[in-house]
C-alpha cells in the first residue's frame, strides 16, 4: 500500500510541477488533467471510493473543460513571446519554499499525528447519502444554493455587454460563446499558419 | 443444464484460475476477464461495421458491401468479410502527421480516448456474474471514466492546427457537455427508485416477474420517458445521426479527427464505436433489465445472449436513425437540450419521487402518466409557440 | 514514515507547487489553476485524515471534501467568467496589465 502510494505522489506531484512550469498553456492544462487524475488514484488508495469519482467527474470532466474553454475564448492557446514570470517571482518561489519546509517540519517532528492505522469503515454510497440527507442537510442546501448563484453571475459576468437602446435584447450566453469560439478558431489556426 | 451454459464463462474462468498458485489468482482472473472485453467488444465492432453499410445500404436503395467473404476461398458470406480488407487497409496507410501539429500531443489524443472508453466495460454486467469491477458506486465510475473523453477529443482537435479539427472539437465538446446532463439526470431516476449506484445491484432490481412480464424500468411510465431521453443523449454522446455536426463530412470535413490517417484514424474509429456500445449497455442495464429475459418462460436462455442481443437491437436503431433522420443546425441542438430535454428530466425525477411514494398504490400507473404526457405537450407547445415556421432562407447559397 | 506523513508531505509539496505557481505566473487563467491546485492539496489532507483519524466511521472528512469540490467548481466557473470579461474589456489576460479596478 504504502508503494503504491508512493507512486501515485510522485506522478501527481511531477503533474502538478509540469502544469505549473510550462510556457504553452494548453500544454498546462493537459498537465493539470494528469495531477486531478492522480488526487483521484490518491483517494482511492485511502479508501474514499465516492470522492475519487467525484474529483474525476468534476475536475478532470468539467473543470479541465472550462479552463480549455477560456483559454481558447481569450485567445491564448500560443506560447507568449515575453517571459511568462510576473514580477517578484523570485520572492514567490521562496515563500512557497518557506511554506513546504515550515508545513514539511511540522509533518515529520509532530507528535500529535496518530500512528496506528484504524481499520477502513465501509464508507458505502448509501452512508454518504444518509449523512448528506440527515446530519449535513443544511449545508447541502446552502451548497445548491451557491452553486445557482454562482452559475447566474458566471453568465451575466461573461455575456457580453449589448448596447440596451433600440430594444432589451440581449444575446444568450450558448450563442454568445460559440459565435466568440468560431472566431477564436479561425483565428489561431490562421495565425498557426502564418 | 441451462445454469450450466448460463455459467459457462464464469466457470471455465474458475477451472483455468484454480491451476495456478494462490497469489497470482486475483492477477491472472482479471487478466481473462479483460482480454474477454477485448476480444468480444472489438468483434462486435467490426461487425458492426459492415451491418451499418449494408443497413445505410438497404435504407438507401441500394446494395451496401456484398463481394467479400473469407479470404482465398469462393464464400462470400454476403459481404460479412469485408472489414478484414478494411482492417488491413487503416492499419498499412502511411501515418500523416501535419508539419504544425503539436506532435506529442497529436500521437497521444487516440490513445487518451481509448483509455476511458475501454475503463467504461469495467463495470458494467455483461452476464450472471459477468462483471469485472463490482463498484459500489459504479454509475459514478461510468460518468467520470466517460467525461475524460472529452479532453481526448480537444487534444485531437487543437493539437492538429487546423481550423476545421477545432470548430469540430469544440462542437464536439459543446454538445457533450449539454448532453452529459440530461444523460445523468435520466440515469438519477434509475438510482432513486433502486436505491443504488451499484450496477449489479440495479439488474438484481428488474430480475422479477409479474404475469410472466419483467419489471424493467421501461415499462414503468418515468422509465419509459428516462430511457427516451437517455436514449437521444446517448446518440448525442456518441456523436450519431442527427448529432453528427462535430464531424459534418459536409460542412466541416471530419471534424476532429480531419488530420489523422492510418492506424490512429482506426483508433478513433475504435473508440468512438466502444463508446457506442458502452452507453449503449449502460442504457440496457439501467433500463431495460441488463442481462435478464423480458418474460418468465425465456429464462432458460443464457444472459450474456439476452444483454449482446439487446445490444445490438439498440445499435440497429442507430443505424436506423443514421439512415432517417437529416442533421440539426447547432443553435437547434443546444436548444433542444437546455430548453427541452433539461425541464423534462428534471420533471421526470420529480415524478419518479412520486411514483416511489405511491408505493404499490395502482393509482399511481394514471398519475404518472398523466403528468408525463402534461408535461411533454406543455414543454412542446411552449417551445413552439415563438416558433415562426416558414420558407427557409438561404443566406449564403443565393 | 507512516502512510499519513507520505499523504501530508505530498499536500504539502502539492500546495507549495500551486502556491509558486499562483504567485509567480503572469498568465490570469494559470493563477486559477495555481488556486485549484492548492485546495486539492487541502482536500488531500481531508481526506488523509479521515482514513488515519481515530473516528474514520464519522464521515465528517469526506463531507467536507465534498462540499469543497462543488465550492471549488463554481469558483472555477466565476473565476474564468472573470478572465473572460477583462479579456474583452482590456484585450489582455495578462495580470500585470490588469492592475487597476476602474473601468
Amino acid at each position: 500500500m504504502t508503494l503504491s502510494i508512493i507512486i501515485t505522489a510522485i506522478v501527481t506531484i511531477l503533474a502538478a510541477a509540469t502544469a505549473m512550469s510550462l510556457r504553452n498553456l494548453v500544454h498546462s492544462v493537459l498537465a493539470l488533467a494528469v495531477a486531478f487524475a492522480g488526487i483521484a488514484a490518491f483517494y482511492l488508495q485511502l479508501d474514499a471510493q465516492f470522492v475519487g469519482f467525484a474529483e474525476i467527474l468534476v475536475y478532470v470532466g468539467a473543470v479541465a473543460i472550462l479552463i480549455v474553454f477560456a483559454i481558447l475564448l481569450t485567445r491564448s492557446g500560443e506560447a507568449p513571446d515575453q517571459s511568462v514570470l510576473g514580477p517578484g517571482w523570485f520572492y514567490g518561489i521562496i515563500v512557497s519554499a518557506l511554506v513546504f519546509t515550515a508545513i514539511g517540519w511540522a509533518i515529520l517532528n509532530s507528535s500529535a499525528l496518530p500512528t496506528e492505522v484504524p481499520v477502513a469503515s465501509d464508507a458505502t454510497v448509501k452512508h454518504i447519502g444518509e449523512a448528506l440527507m440527515t446530519k449535513y442537510v443544511l449545508p447541502l442546501e446552502i451548497i445548491g444554493l451557491v452553486l445557482t448563484a454562482a452559475m447566474i453571475g458566471a453568465v451575466l459576468i461573461a455575456l457580453r455587454e449589448v448596447s440596451t437602446a433600440g430594444g432589451s435584447r440581449r444575446e444568450s450566453a450558448p450563442s454568445e460563446n460559440l459565435s466568440g469560439l468560431t472566431s477564436t478558431a479561425t483565428n489561431s489556426s490562421l495565425g498557426g499558419k502564418a | 443444464m441451462f445454469n450450466a451454459l448460463d455459467q459457462v464463462f464464469v466457470n471455465a474462468l474458475h477451472w483455468l484460475v484454480g491451476f495456478l498458485p494462490e497469489a497470482l489468482r486475483p492477477l491472472v482472473s482479471s487478466l481473462l476477464a479483460v482480454a474477454f472485453v477485448l476480444m468480444v467488444f472489438p468483434g462486435i465492432f467490426a461487425i458492426v461495421t459492415v451491418i451499418e453499410r449494408k443497413g445505410l445500404g438497404r435504407i438507401q436503395n441500394r446494395y451496401g458491401p456484398n463481394r467479400v467473404g473469407i479470404p482465398f476461398t469462393k464464400i462470400r458470406l454476403c459481404g460479412f468479410g469485408q472489414f478484414i480488407p478494411d482492417g488491413i487497409k487503416s492499419l498499412t496507410k502511411e501515418d500523416i502527421v501535419p508539419r504544425a501539429a503539436d506532435k506529442v500531443v497529436h500521437f497521444l489524443a487516440p490513445v487518451v480516448m481509448l483509455i476511458p472508453v475501454l475503463l467504461a466495460y469495467s463495470v458494467l454486467p455483461f452476464g450472471r456474474n459477468m462483471t469485472i469491477t463490482d463498484y459500489d458506486a459504479g454509475l459514478l465510475f461510468f460518468f467520470a471514466v466517460g467525461g475524460a473523453v472529452e479532453i481526448s477529443v480537444f487534444m485531437a482537435g487543437w493539437s492538429s492546427h487546423n481550423k476545421y479539427s477545432l470548430l469540430g472539437a469544440m462542437r464536439a465538446i459543446a454538445q457533450m457537455v449539454s448532453y452529459e446532463i440530461p444523460l445523468i439526470l435520466s440515469a438519477v431516476t434509475v438510482v432513486m427508485i433502486v436505491g443504488s449506484l451499484n450496477l449489479n445491484n440495479i439488474v438484481a432490481a428488474q430480475n422479477h416477474y409479474t404475469f410472466g412480464i419483467a419489471h424493467w424500468h421501461v415499462f414503468t411510465p418515468w422509465g419509459l420517458l428516462g430511457f427516451v431521453l437517455f436514449f437521444i443523449a446517448a446518440l448525442a454522446e456518441s456523436n450519431r445521426t442527427p448529432f453528427d455536426l462535430p464531424e459534418a463530412e459536409s460542412e466541416i470535413i471530419a471534424g476532429y479527427f480531419t488530420e489523422y490517417s492510418g492506424f490512429k484514424f482506426a483508433l478513433f474509429f475504435l473508440g468512438e464505436y466502444l463508446g457506442m456500445f458502452a452507453i449503449s449497455g449502460l442504457g440496457i442495464t439501467l433500463f431495460l433489465g441488463g442481462w435478464t429475459a423480458p418474460f418468465s418462460f425465456l429464462i432458460w436462455v443464457p444472459s450474456y445472449v439476452w444483454f449482446i442481443s439487446k445490444l445490438l437491437g439498440i445499435i440497429f436503431v442507430f443505424i436506423w436513425i443514421r439512415g432517417t433522420l437529416p442533421r440539426l443546425r447547432m443553435d437547434q441542438l443546444m436548444n433542444f437540450a437546455w430548453k427541452f430535454m433539461l425541464p423534462l428530466a428534471l420533471i421526470n425525477i420529480l415524478i419518479a419521487g412520486i411514483w416511489h411514494f405511491m408505493d404499490h398504490d395502482w393509482l399511481r400507473w394514471p398519475v404518472c402518466s398523466t403528468l408525463i404526457v402534461l408535461a411533454y405537450v406543455t414543454l412542446g407547445r411552449g417551445l413552439m409557440q415563438n416558433q415562426k415556421l416558414g420558407k427557409r432562407i438561404y443566406r449564403f447559397a443565393e | 514514515m507512516t502512510t499519513l506523513q507520505i499523504c501530508l508531505l505530498a499536500s504539502a509539496l502539492l500546495f507549495a507547487i500551486g502556491f509558486a505557481g499562483a504567485v509567480t505566473r503572469r498568465h490570469a487563467i494559470l493563477v486559477l489553476i495555481g488556486i485549484e491546485l492548492m485546495l486539492n492539496a487541502a482536500n488531500l489532507n481531508f481526506i488523509a485524515f479521515w482514513r488515519f483519524g481515530p473516528h474514520p466511521e464519522m464521515l465528517t472528512g469526506l463531507m467536507f471534501v465534498i462540499f469543497s469540490m462543488a465550492l471549488a467548481g463554481a469558483e472555477a466557473a466565476v473565476g474564468l467568467a472573470l478572465v473572460i470579461a477583462i479579456y474583452r474589456h482590456k484585450k489582455t489576460s495578462n495580470l500585470d496589465e490588469v492592475k487597476e479596478l476602474k473601468g
